[in-house]
């Protein structure tokens, strides 16, 4: 369903990703590990289409097309949707417009608002004064409204508290369709920095990423029980 | 954009304030309208655009004046006086107390000219203790050809009194060329409550120049809402509150939109002179190749006072200026004063937020320009707000 092969990208003049190659397939899930700067939100960024992630080499291929260079609203529209860790504070713009916006289908953002205990959020500005767990809540509900086939979600648990927890992780879990377990449809690829989230989603692949490369790829519990015991550091030995 | 202009009787841009005001001939030379049923339908659209309803549903009185005519003034509520400023003159004697009391005679050319030839105005009263849901319209309107419109205007809301007054200001479609003076005092008495909104939609070559003074007594409010979408030439207003009371407040809220060719320089001015009082200036401000000087100033001049200014602006032209001057002024220790001003694109991030949602750049620009201007009006008709939110809309496709 996604096949990034051999990507280069500079932010800022910096080059960030180098030769970043990674397949993932229809159902499938994806957990991506690594420290803090390692290009894990690159990666995302950049196949979302956000600007200031330029891609100097290799190119992006979702449902055969090549997206590559194509607008953000474009790729939405293919079926990419995305959970940002820090998603800008829309002044004047109210969460029920928002979800307006994503919805595939009339009034479901606000059902799903309403399912989920945050209908009081709607009259407010999209994440003005949103603390890190809504911001997280929010984010998801509008992917839900939105329906992409494939999920990018940059750390959907990080500033979620333990009793939030469990529900982030169910509504991550409707998402990429966990429920289904015979011709899934909906992919994800999931940066976790802490791991938590796989107690909750069940991912098929875990990929370690270190300066840009990818290091290793396995079963995801089996990477973070040894990033857990050993520390990345360890992921760098192995390199060598 | 269209390339076709409509042909303006352009005036030298270096000209001194003075000779700007001998440039125009005196409203008193205009003919005036004697009935509505003259206005022409292009006049009617345009003057709905600036909050009048002819229906007068929902409003309890109504003044329009045209150049220096009034065409029609008629208030049909109890507690409430309306009638032209030159009437008020001749009936309350006690009205010399709040002639020229809060806005200075020598001030300027401007507000000279008005004291020496005064075209009219309107004089509005809430008696104390009246109450009223529904606004009183106001329209001050320009009719004809390079005309100087010389008005003075008085609103008192007496103690424990809540007015809302609605003043929409124009001129003829076809009119190219104007110029509106605008003196107004407002009094607003021991907990009374004055809510005052004006709406300018002038013409492409009309000079503006309001002067404005604001007394606000013990536990009085008072909220103003400025509201200008479309363009002028230069209008140049300071209004200025005076915080009298203890626990006064005075609210400014201006939405601007400035098209190219279009100066304004607006800001508003609360002096908070009572222990207890509040002040908030927020302004909305969006350029799309006109200048805009977005001014506010603060002063603090008593204990336990609160104060907070907001200058935002965006420019979303190649050609356009943004000047905010914010400024905060503590005579004492124990006043909490603060400010925001922020000027500049629309952020790209908050753009590519709602493409990654599925609009179109096209429409996350327009999304995010209508939630900045969205700021919160208080006390508007339902109607008259859905109308300036269209016209906000609208302002984006202006470009």
């Amino acid at each position: 369903m996604l096949h990034i092969e051999d990507l280069w990208v500079d932010v800022h003049g910096k080059e960030v990703l180098k030769g970043i190659d990674l397949h993932i397939e229809k159902g499938e899930t994806h957990c991506l590990f690594g420290k803090n700067g390692s290009g894990k939100t690159t990666l995302l960024m950049t196949l979302m289409g956000f600007s200031g992630y330029k891609v100097k080499h290799g190119r992006i291929v979702f449902k055969g097309v090549d997206i590559t260079h194509l607008p953000v609203n474009e790729r939405a529209k293919l079926g990419l949707g995305i959970s940002l860790q820090r998603p800008p504070t829309l002044k004047g713009v109210k969460l029920k417009d928002m979800l307006k916006f994503c919805e595939s289908v009339p009034g479901l953002g606000k059902n799903l608002a309403i399912q989920y205990g945050f209908d009081s959020f709607l009259e407010r500005d999209v994440n003005l004064g949103f603390s890190g767990g809504e911001i997280k809540k929010s984010e998801l509900i509008q992917l839900l409204a939105q329906g992409p086939d494939f999920t990018l979600l940059d750390e959907p648990e990080s500033g979620v508290d333990i009793e939030n927890l469990h529900l982030i992780g169910e509504m991550i879990k409707k998402l990429l369709q966990k429920d289904v377990h015979r011709n899934r449809q909906k992919s994800g690829l999931i940066i976790t920095h802490t791991g938590f989230i796989l107690n909750y989603v069940a991912a098929d692949k875990g990929h370690v990423m270190m300066n840009g490369k990818m290091l290793c790829r396995g079963n995801p519990q089996e990477i973070f029980e040894g990033i857990q015991k050993y520390g990345y550091q360890e992921c760098m030995k192995c390199q060598l | 954009m269209s390339t076709v202009k409509r042909k303006t009787q352009s005036k030298p841009m270096d000209m001194s304030e003075e000779t700007l005001l001998k440039s125009f001939k005196p409203a008193s030379d205009a003919p005036t309208l004697t009935s509505l049923a003259e206005l022409e339908e292009k006049e009617i659209k345009k003057l709905k655009n600036v909050g009048l309803d002819f229906s007068e549903h929902e409003r309890i009185g109504t003044y329009i004046q045209t150049n220096c005519g009034v065409a029609k003034c008629d208030c049909h509520m109890e507690g409430v006086e309306l009638m032209p400023i030159t009437e008020a003159l001749k009936k309350y004697d006690w009205l010399k107390d709040y002639w020229w009391k809060l806005v200075a005679k020598e001030k300027d050319v401007f507000t000279k000219e008005t004291a020496a030839h005064l075209d009219n105005g309107y004089f509005i009263r809430a008696l104390p203790g009246a109450k009223v849901v529904y606004p009183v319209q106001t329209c001050l309107y320009i009719r004809s050809e390079n005309v100087a419109q010389r008005v003075h205007n008085i609103v008192i809301a007496e103690e424990g009194s809540e007015l809302h007054v609605i003043t929409g200001c124009s001129t003829h479609p076809d009119l190219t060329s104007a110029l509106h003076i605008g003196v107004s005092e407002f009094y607003i008495k021991k907990g009374a409550k004055l809510v005052f909104t004006m709406i300018h939609n002038w013409g492409e070559n009309v000079y503006v120049r309001p002067r404005t003074g604001v007394l606000v007594e013990e536990d009085g409010v008072f909220l103003s809402n400025y509201v200008s979408l479309k363009g002028v030439k230069s209008v140049q207003t300071y209004p200025t509150a005076r915080l009298a009371g203890r626990r006064a407040l005075a609210r400014f809220n201006s939405v601007i939109v400035a098209p190219e060719g279009t100066v304004m320089d607006s800001g508003s001015r609360i002096i908070l002179d009572a222990p207890e009082t509040r002040g908030e200036i927020v302004s909305r401000t969006i350029s799309y190749g006109g200048k805009v000087i977005a001014r506010g100033h603060l002063v603090g001049n008593a204990p336990g006072i609160k104060a907070h200014l907001e200058c935002n602006g965006l420019i979303l032209a190649e050609n356009g200026v943004i000047h905010a001057i914010p400024e905060l002024e503590a005579h004492l220790a124990d006043v909490d004063m603060s400010h925001e001003a922020a000027v500049g694109k629309i952020a790209q991030d908050e753009i590519e937020y709602l493409m990654a949602r599925g609009l179109s750049e096209e429409d996350a620009t327009a999304t995010i320009v209508r939630g900045f201007l969205n700021v919160k009006i208080e006390g508007l008709p339902p109607e008259l707000d859905a109308e300036i939110q269209a016209a906000v809309a609208e302002s984006h496709k202006g470009i």
